[in-house]
């Protein structure tokens, strides 16, 4: 019995493989398929709500999958956002040390070290910096620091591979400086107020306008010189004020530099060092 | 009349299974893999009623499935045929009484027309993946069947239970 359906299988399979689509088997198939369609159809409304339950349960448990794959996707990609911002900051920052350092405001007789701020000091009360490059970089003593926007600092600590600097905001930080208008000169240190400065040492035959730019002096007394170069923008002036006992204009400035946002900086490195 | 009853409640039962095969459970995909709710009922037919009967089921299985699909008819009669005579066959002789049995056919079945299926639609020139039928589709089918073996077996069993004539006296007369 088993046998002979067996072969009649196989007989099946032969002349349905062997028939063109519009053989007589072919033609009962399609036939049964007809009479098995209402079936089906049946069969289909009666189990669509099943199939629909099951359906919604299988896309809740999808969905919450799907969920906390696209929160992993979500956070992956923010901090890729964040990366390429960052990045795009950091590009918009180095095209503007290398125009700077291209152009007739970079001072002469130096050469630069381009390097990035690693960290800073843990309290407002420090106003150091630590930058990336160190003594194999070339980084001396006393060399100063800046960006295109104006004067950073002072390198006061070096290491092999790292620097500390100090900021023009550091109290201890003394810069000799000069109106870049009307060539009064003094000297630039903290102001009263957080983030600060301030223009001491101007006497009062010389004159101050608001909005002047005040940049280093850059003096250079033979064997001795200033540690920073000439024409370093340091700030404007925001006010000035003097009475009859002081010897000396008040002079406050805003520094160019935002040292909140500091982050890649040039070290100048004399030519000829001393 | 009452020897057609037992093949008309088994044909009903390949029937209904056939239709929610090709209707819903090939559709529910679960874990990569669908259950064989057809070969899940040959399975139990053949066990309760035996080899010629699981064969003649598994003709008529497979020739309903390969009628509703459009596929070449045939293929799973064939398969079906082998599957259900071979659990019959263990049903009678060493799965006799075994609780296992069900099981045990189950997972046999399910595995060799599998490959068996593979091997007909490569030898008509279908285009068929081993590695999806293998190795992504099989260990959930035959994982899925398992867990549907019992119930299965249970309401077929109550099926073919049902309305069943009682062979011998239906009536006792006291006589004296």
């Amino acid at each position: 019995m088993a046998g002979a359906l067996v072969l009649l299988s196989i007989v099946l399979i032969t002349i349905y493989f062997r028939e063109s689509s519009g053989g007589g088997l072919h033609g009962v198939q399609s036939t049964g398929a007809a009479v098995l369609r209402p079936f089906e159809v049946g069969a289909e409304r009666v189990v669509a709500p099943f199939r629909d339950a099951y359906n919604w349960f299988a896309g809740l448990v999808h969905a919450k999958s799907e969920n906390a794959r696209l929160r992993t996707q979500v956070d992956k990609y923010r901090q890729l956002a964040i990366q390429s911002k960052n990045a795009v900051q950091e590009n918009s920052d180095l095209k503007r040390q290398l125009r700077f350092v291209g152009s007739p405001e970079f001072p002469s007789g130096f050469n630069y070290i381009a390097t990035e701020i690693v960290s800073r000091a843990p309290s407002e009360f420090q106003q150091q910096v630590t930058i990336a490059a160190g003594s194999v970089n070339g980084v001396r003593l006393d060399d100063p620091v800046v960006t295109p926007d104006g004067l950073v600092g002072l390198v006061t600590k070096v290491a092999h591979n790292e620097s500390q600097v100090s900021l023009v905001t550091d109290p201890a930080s003394k810069v000799s400086a000069m109106d870049n208008v009307t060539r009064a000169t003094g000297i630039v240190g903290v102001g009263q107020g957080r983030g600060t400065l301030i223009l001491d040492r101007v006497s009062k035959s010389q004159s101050i306008n608001p909005d002047d730019l005040i940049v280093t002096q850059g003096w250079r007394v033979p064997p001795l010189k200033s540690l920073y170069p000439h024409g370093i923008p340091i700030g404007y002036v925001t006010g000035a004020s003097q009475n009859d006992l002081d010897l000396y204009w008040n002079v406050q400035l805003h520094p160019n530099v935002d040292f909140g946002s500091l982050q890649n900086v040039l070290v100048l490195v004399p030519k000829k060092r001393h | 009349m009452r020897f057609l009853v037992e093949p008309a409640k088994v044909g009903v039962l390949i029937f209904v299974a056939a239709i929610l095969q090709v209707t819903l459970f090939s559709s529910a995909q679960i874990l990569g893999g669908t259950p064989d709710v057809v070969l899940l009922t040959l399975m139990a037919i053949a066990l309760l009623r035996g080899s010629v009967y699981g064969a003649s089921a598994g003709f008529a299985a497979g020739l309903l499935v390969d009628t509703a699909n459009l596929g070449t008819l045939g293929v799973t009669s064939l398969l079906l045929t082998i599957a259900g005579y071979w659990i019959g066959r263990y049903g009678e002789t060493t799965g006799r009484d075994r609780l296992h049995a069900p099981y045990v056919s189950v997972a046999v079945a399910t595995v060799l027309v599998q490959f068996g299926a593979l091997f007909l639609h490569y030898m008509l020139g279908d285009p068929v993946s081993a590695r999806i039928a293998l190795l992504d589709a099989l260990p959930a089918k035959v994982l899925l069947n398992l867990i549907l073996t019992l119930p299965v077996y249970a309401l077929v069993r109550r099926a073919l239970a049902f309305a069943t004539v009682p062979e011998g006296a239906t009536e006792v007369r006291l006589l004296g």
